[in-house]
């Protein structure tokens, strides 16, 4: 049977055929659907981690206790999870492991647009490289087998394009693996340094066989079509030549990224007279051809470092022809950025801030939005976590009257990520920063996941609940104060009196994400024209429900939830609420 | 360029483009064909421009559309029709919901919502408009706005209505499936 299936789906599926038995990851666009699915097969144990990291350690841990083992991420949570894998490199696998990350090119969810095939070369960990769902499946399945086979973890690499496309996937009856034996090895398992050393003979043992398997695997495929011009390149840049180019070049397709087939790089390229190596990003592969002495590739001087590609830059690249004949706009169009939803708790949080002049730290969630006009109050963001530890800089880099202006704003799944320890860091070296956890209850951006805070699983089931309040408490701060980041008034109050202590403060703007199944807002509400004075303070809170076309200021009854916020800012009541 | 048929659905995050997006993709694979279905997921969801690509035929290997390369364009709002006009294909056709949303930059006054979109892209396309937000609050549902456009784009495939509606008695619960029937009909009696 054939299923239509997102590539992210196909991941999951292929985990489950090669009959995974322990999935831990962390959200993070595009890969957060692989997780999701995975939940939906029984027997499999799948959690949320607070972080990349932790999770990877369960995932080792679980393939080291004899279990075949998954975690998946985006590229960004690979950082995060760089340190326990370099050492998994080392120490190999007992059930296979195998790690899921994707990459973003062009920046749609991300912060930057690192290429994480520089990974799997600085830890020495294989990594194949899907061109669509029905590789994600297949290649995920011999991953497993792979990962036994060599000892080894093994990376896929997937990007947005390829995580968020659906394709036909053949579906089969999983496998049934049976748990290898725990057995303990201090040699294999212990990384000291003397155990290390010997590891570390042992990798480059396993990489020099991993690349002979290479060379004549069914991962890497050559179509010869009898052409002067050969391309070599994988995943989605493999599909955007094969569209664009069709028969009219030879291809070397490679399904596994890293390492990579020196003898099947160099015939191949000996067969044409030019060489294009087409891939997005880095010029990865093309780096390693040339090391290989071979001259007659074309690489990054022909396409950008930059963003995605095209079928149509492959076609003007390669043959110089250009984009179909299409029709053209001869005015401005505005431009559409991503916005705070209709009723999003951070705005009141957001306007408040603004209102008040501080600089703020931010971090990644939907309250990057907190950045975009009209209330343009994120100072910055850097990374997962940063907030904090960035605003512990700000103010040890500019003193106690910078520091009444500063606060930090972290989400809740966050905080719990790696926010805490920047707290921490407050804490033991005297700042006294004001830290505001933006307590939405769910993990937003990525599509409402659970987290240590929401007190359920990622299968629903009710969990104890990490207390905000009583975590902060016990990590040396005495002020935590709860507040509601929609009475404006009050928040603004809370505000005002934390940043003035002379010790670290943390707020907890607590208020549900307003797209949560148990957030009922009701109604809408409307601008009574009568009363109405077009002062447009309603409009700095950048809802996009609110507007005004030149003559009165209007509310879209299709956006608006009713949340009621702009009836709380409105100085002339004139924002009513409409049943 | 490979001989596919490519769909493209835009409009603003939120509205349903990827449910639309869906419900063409398993249809399609009913009729045998290749398929591929692009998404949009996380930030750009939010209240942003968004695009999904429906690309079926013997053989589809990219999952994107490329300007000048779309047979039909289902667009769910004004402005985002006009600017994703120029990936229209000669002789091919927009449909157009003339739902009016605002973008951030026309909200805080630093651009203008263009005027005449309608008639500006139908000096340049063949276009379909309609108000399929009158449409539904008609059938008591403003949530079928969807699938009315759906039934609008159903027309304009040489995939037969019984295969449409079969999935879309597969795909939507019970309960809401007579009011999704009927507002399919609508958009394909338009």
């Amino acid at each position: 049977m054939k299923k239509l299936l997102i590539g992210n789906a196909a991941v999951a599926q292929g985990a489950y055929e090669a009959d995974v038995k322990v999935v831990a990851s962390y959200p993070g666009t595009p890969s957060t659907e692989i997780t999701e699915t995975i939940v939906k097969y029984e027997n499999i144990y799948v959690e949320w981690s607070p972080n990349e990291k932790v999770a990877a350690e369960v995932a080792i841990g679980a393939s080291i206790a004899g279990a075949r083992s998954m975690s998946c991420m985006k590229h960004v949570g690979l950082n995060v999870m760089a340190d326990p894998i370099f050492t998994a490199s080392y120490t190999g696998v007992n059930g296979g492991l195998v790690l899921c990350v994707a990459d973003d090119p062009g920046m749609h969810s991300s912060q930057n647009e690192q290429d994480s095939r520089h990974y799997a070369k600085a830890s020495k960990i294989m990594m194949f490289e899907p061109s669509d769902s029905a590789e994600c499946k297949e290649f995920t399945k011999q991953a497993f087998a792979l990962s036994e086979q060599f000892d080894t973890p093994v990376f896929i690499r997937l990007s947005t394009r390829i995580s968020h496309s659906q394709g036909l996937v053949e579906i089969c009856e999983p496998e049934k693996i049976k748990n290898y034996e725990y057995e303990k090895n201090i040699a294999k398992y212990v990384m000291m340094p003397a155990g290390a050393r010997r590891r570390h003979i042992v990798v480059e043992d396993r990489m020099r066989k991993i690349s002979e398997y290479t060379e004549n695997c069914p991962f890497n495929t050559v179509e010869d079509n009898n052409t002067e011009i050969g391309v070599i390149a994988s995943g989605t840049s493999y599909m955007y030549s094969k569209e664009a180019l069709g028969d009219r070049v030879s291809y070397l397709k490679l399904g596994i990224a890293y390492p990579m087939p020196a003898n099947l790089i160099k015939n191949f390229c000996a067969k044409y007279k030019k060489v294009f190596v087409i891939e997005e990003l880095d010029p990865f592969t093309e780096e390693y051809v040339r090391t290989l002495g071979i001259t007659n590739i074309i690489g990054k001087e022909a396409f950008s470092l930059l963003g995605e590609y095209t079928p149509s830059m492959i076609k003007s690249a390669v043959f110089g022809e250009s984009e179909s004949e299409h029709i053209t706009i001869d005015e401005q169009i505005p431009m559409r950025p991503p916005v705070m939803c209709p009723g999003c708790p951070h705005r009141g949080a957001f306007y408040v801030l603004k209102k008040l002049g501080l600089v703020v730290s931010g971090d990644i969630g939907c309250y990057t939005l907190g950045a975009v006009a009209p209330l343009l109050s994120v100072d910055t963001t850097i990374c997962m976590g940063a907030s904090i530890g960035a605003a512990h800089g700000m103010a040890k880099a500019r003193g106690a009257e910078f520091n009444k202006k500063l606060v930090s704003v972290i989400g809740d799944s966050t905080f719990m990520h790696s926010g805490i320890t920047g707290l921490v860091d407050i804490v033991y070296n005297k700042g006294n920063n004001t830290v505001i956890i933006l307590d939405n209850s769910i993990t937003g951006m990525t599509g409402h996941q659970d987290n240590p805070t929401t007190g359920y699983t990622i299968r629903g089931e009710e969990t104890r609940q990490v207390n905000l309040v009583k975590l902060c408490e016990a990590i040396g701060v005495d002020h935590v104060v709860v507040a509601d980041p929609f009475d404006l008034k009050g928040f603004e109050k809370v505000v005002t009196e934390e940043i003035n202590r002379e010790e670290p403060s943390v707020i907890i703007a607590q208020r549900p994400c307003a797209l949560l199944k148990k957030v009922k807002y009701t109604g809408h509400c409307k601008i009574d024209t009568e009363k109405c004075r077009k002062c447009k303070k309603c409009m700095q809170l950048g809802c996009p429900a609110i507007s005004y076309n030149g003559k009165e200021i209007k509310i879209d009854t299709n956006q608006c939830n009713g949340c009621g916020l702009c009836i709380n800012i409105c100085p002339f009541d004139a924002i009513v609420k409409e049943d | 360029m490979s001989n596919t048929k490519n769909i493209m659905i835009v409009g603003v995050g939120g509205q349903g483009t990827l449910l639309a997006s869906r419900i063409i993709g398993n249809l399609v694979i009913g009729e045998g064909y290749d398929v591929k279905v692009s998404e949009v997921h996380g930030m750009s969801q939010r209240g942003g421009s968004v695009v999904t690509y429906v690309k079926y035929g013997e053989k589809v290997y990219s999952p994107i559309i490329d300007l000048g390369e779309a047979d039909i364009i289902l667009a769910f709002e004004k402005l985002e029709a006009y600017r994703y006009l120029p990936y229209l294909k000669k002789g091919g056709k927009i449909i157009v919901n003339n739902q009016e949303i605002d973008p951030m930059p026309v909200i805080i006054g630093t651009a203008k919502y263009p005027l005449n979109i309608i008639e500006k892209i139908a000096q340049k396309a063949d276009i379909i408009e309609v108000d399929a937000i009158t449409k539904a609050q008609e059938l008591g549902n403003i949530k079928v706005v969807n699938v009315i456009l759906i039934g609008l784009l159903a027309k304009s495939t040489d995939i037969p209505y019984e295969k449409w509606t079969n999935t879309i008695k597969s795909t939507v619960p019970a309960k809401f499936l007579e009011v999704n029937l009927k507002a399919f009909d609508v958009g394909y009696n338009l």
